[in-house]
């Protein structure tokens, strides 16, 4: 069994308010080094058997399609898991 | 006229649509997201809740269900079909209206009677508005700032997409205040704010006359039952 990790993220144009709304929380926490914050996603599919380059390019169009919007959010990597 | 209101895992607002339709004088129909039948409905309205809890994204995986390949087939062929709140945010996933919907600027669900500005009343499910008429429906989201990039929402303003505009309050961060869409055709319509909450004195929004008074959303669903399917 392999697991296939694909994270998508909200587009950096739009504005994301649960990010903006911990960013905010986290200014109570050390001295203010950490500015910003964005919240994405991270799947992890549980693949039978070997994944295969043929199986990648079929996650890949999953991700852009159904794990993603593409107006909203940006698929910003699929990887198999070590 | 047979108007279907499809039911989706997590819909709440289909039975208000249910009772819209009929009010208006349309036979309504029940319709289950897992078939891959519209029963011979004339036209589809996609109602309110959360379906499927709203995971993976508002609408998402509702846009992926069973029946949305014969809802896709049939609006791409003309028929009438209304998206309600998360009617709307399925239209969008399916690609048959533009854009998408994010949550709130402001972070928080936010329900109030909105003021509406009616854009555009070429349209199935506008035809019995009068263009720019003021009108007053519940909203309730919080998932219902629209946006979409700069070279879409140009389209959208040039080609008079925007059916319906947020007035005097933008409640949810909306780019151009934008509260609905159309299409090109007309056939298909899509809003946050709720129509269906707005078709029977007594339960709709306060009105300078009476409270609980407004009926503004009535017109919505008679507007269908002189339109017939667009070709």
């Amino acid at each position: 069994m392999a697991t296939v990790i694909v994270d998508v993220m909200p587009k950096e144009v739009l504005l994301d308010p649960a990010g903006k709304a911990t960013a905010r929380a986290l200014q109570r926490f050390g001295d203010g080094e950490i500015t910003d914050v964005r919240i994405g996603k991270r799947f992890e599919l549980t693949i039978d058997g070997e994944v295969t380059p043929k199986l990648l390019e079929h996650i890949g169009e999953i991700a852009k399609d159904v794990l993603s919007n593409e107006v909203i959010e940006d698929v910003v990597s699929i990887r198999v898991a070590d | 006229m047979r108007v279907g209101v499809i039911t989706f895992p997590g819909s709440l607002d289909d039975r208000d649509a249910l009772r819209a339709v009929t009010l208006a004088g349309g036979e309504a129909v029940s319709l289950w997201h897992g078939d891959h039948d519209l029963g011979g409905v004339d036209a589809i309205v996609l109602p309110g809740g959360f379906s499927y809890g709203d995971y993976l994204r508002c609408g998402a995986i509702a846009a992926h269900s069973p029946i949305m390949s014969e809802v896709i087939d049939a609006a791409n062929k003309g028929m009438p079909v209304l998206g309600i709140c998360n009617g709307f945010q399925i239209l969008v996933e399916a690609h048959l209206l533009a854009g998408g919907l994010i949550r709130n600027d402001h972070g928080t669900f936010i329900r109030r009677d909105q003021k509406l500005r009616v854009e555009n009343v070429d349209t199935a499910w506008t035809n019995k508005y009068t263009l720019g008429q003021e009108i007053t429906i519940p909203l309730k989201n919080g998932e219902g700032g629209f946006i979409a990039d700069d070279e879409t929402l140009k389209q959208l303003e040039g080609d008079g997409l925007v059916a319906f505009r947020y007035l005097e309050v933008n409640p949810n961060g909306s780019l151009n205040d934008i509260a609905g869409l159309r299409n090109k055709r007309g056939n298909v319509v899509g809003l946050m704010p709720h129509p269906e909450h707005a078709v029977e004195p007594g339960f709709g929004p306060d009105t300078a006359d009476r409270m609980q008074s407004g009926v503004d959303g009535l017109a919505m669903f008679q507007s269908i039952l002189s339109a017939t399917v667009l070709s």
